[in-house]
């Protein structure tokens, strides 16, 4: 299936709801894999709420595309190329450091997003944008506390989640470049303006970090391109492994 | 009051009354799930809005409404509404005293500022009443439950975490 994306708003949208379903999938893909039983409830929980992030977004999409698509067919037609999350999402879970790291700059990242989000002008993307925000905030705390603990806690657990901040910052730079998308949605008053989340976003990673004796990579290389639909490796083997059952029964109903 | 308002009231009740399927002794109305029954160019459109984002009870509580408008023969819908976001400040009183008696402790109110450093209230025990407790764990076995012990009892409850 070919996707023509029809106007900077569809674009934004399928922008925020990759960024959930590709987490969702690494998500799901841990249950019952975790070091502990409250993490893995815990994982299930913050993995669905991604996904019914992912949903609603999708179904919004679906409905002013005004092509017949449906959510599903959105999450499971589209091919690499057509996929514009973050390159962060779709980064494995090397070990629980790595998992928590992600989550945490995701998190970081989500609560000043959706909080610009819930002035959007289209309705239901603020309502969306409201609900999600909530659970943002709580998905915080949690990683948050993660990093602090694991950070500050013994010299192996320290080094690991600095080894994953070395490996995962340089795909920050996805989450929180803007383009001419959003400088367009902007523009037409469709969002307010998305200049503060990165304010917010630094201002988060430096407390937390301070407190978890974690530092930043010194250099500053960032790889773009997700949003454009340009991933990494990974995401190579993480799409048709998503895709596969959908695939395999076309137009199969639950 | 005329006969459709009437009628609308009934219904209104009747659906009011359909279980959360996770929390079965709290009705969609407890929760404040359930937020208007309206007529709308002569049918009957039920909104309802999500406790979560990913709640997979919704669809089941739509399909519950559904049955309540076929069972009237009532020609109706079930809309989603996301806004204004479902708090748990919206849980009736009686639902309070429902979860208690369940054995699940109800939720405190739903914390403003910083997200960082919410500091919760002590969650009373729902068997010994005992505010000597402790969180196992933020996440319990719905998404809208947190897991604590008692230290009083020893027992391990749910608590029905504020948001």
């Amino acid at each position: 299936m070919t996707t023509t994306t029809t106007t900077p708003l569809i674009t934004f949208l399928l922008r925020t709801a990759d960024d959930n379903l590709v987490l969702a999938q690494r998500l799901g893909a841990l249950l019952a894999r975790m070091p502990e039983l409250e993490e893995d409830i815990a994982v299930a929980n913050v993995c669905l709420d991604h996904l019914g992030q992912a949903r609603s977004l999708y179904a919004h999409a679906a409905m002013l595309e005004g092509l017949g698509r449906s959510e599903d067919d959105l999450a499971m037609l589209r091919d690499e190329r057509q996929f514009l999350n973050a390159t962060l999402v779709e980064q494995p879970d090397v070990d629980f450091a790595h998992t928590i790291v992600r989550q945490f700059f995701v998190d970081a990242y989500q609560v000043p997003f959706y909080d610009v989000l819930c002035g959007a002008s289209d309705p239901v993307l603020a309502g969306i944008a409201e609900k999600a925000m909530k659970e943002a905030r709580y998905h915080l705390r949690r990683s948050a506390t993660w990093v602090v603990r694991l950070g500050d806690g013994t010299e192996e657990s320290h080094d690991r989640t600095q080894a994953a901040v070395d490996l995962l910052w340089r795909y920050t730079g996805d989450l929180l470049a803007l383009d001419e998308i959003e400088e367009t949605l902007v523009a037409d008053g469709v969002l307010p303006s998305l200049d503060g989340v990165r304010g917010v976003f630094d201002a988060t990673v430096a407390s937390v970090f301070a407190e978890a004796t974690l530092t930043l990579p010194t250099d500053p290389y960032q790889r773009l391109g997700g949003r454009a639909g340009v991933h990494t490796e990974q995401f190579g083997h993480l799409l048709p492994e998503m895709q596969r059952l959908y695939r395999s029964h076309p137009g199969a109903r639950w | 009051m005329n006969e459709v308002a009437l009628d609308l009231e009934r219904l209104r009740q009747e659906i009011g009354e359909v279980p959360d399927p996770e929390v079965p002794v709290l009705t969609i109305a407890d929760l404040g799930v359930l937020r208007s029954v309206e007529e709308v160019a002569g049918r009957v459109v039920v909104t309802i809005t999500p406790t979560y984002s990913g709640c997979p009870a919704m669809s089941h509580i739509a399909e519950r409404i559904a049955a309540v408008l076929d069972m009237h023969a009532v020609e109706g819908e079930v809309r989603t509404v996301f806004s204004p976001a479902w708090t748990t400040d919206w849980m009736s009183d009686d639902g309070r005293r429902k979860l208690t008696e369940y054995g699940i402790a109800p939720p405190h109110r739903a914390p403003a500022g910083d997200v960082l450093v919410a500091i919760r209230p002590p969650v009373h025990c729902p068997r010994c009443g005992s505010a000597d407790t402790r969180l196992v764990s933020e996440f319990g076995s719905t998404a809208c439950k947190a897991h604590y012990s008692c230290r009083s009892c020893s027992e391990p409850f749910d608590y029905f975490k504020e948001l």
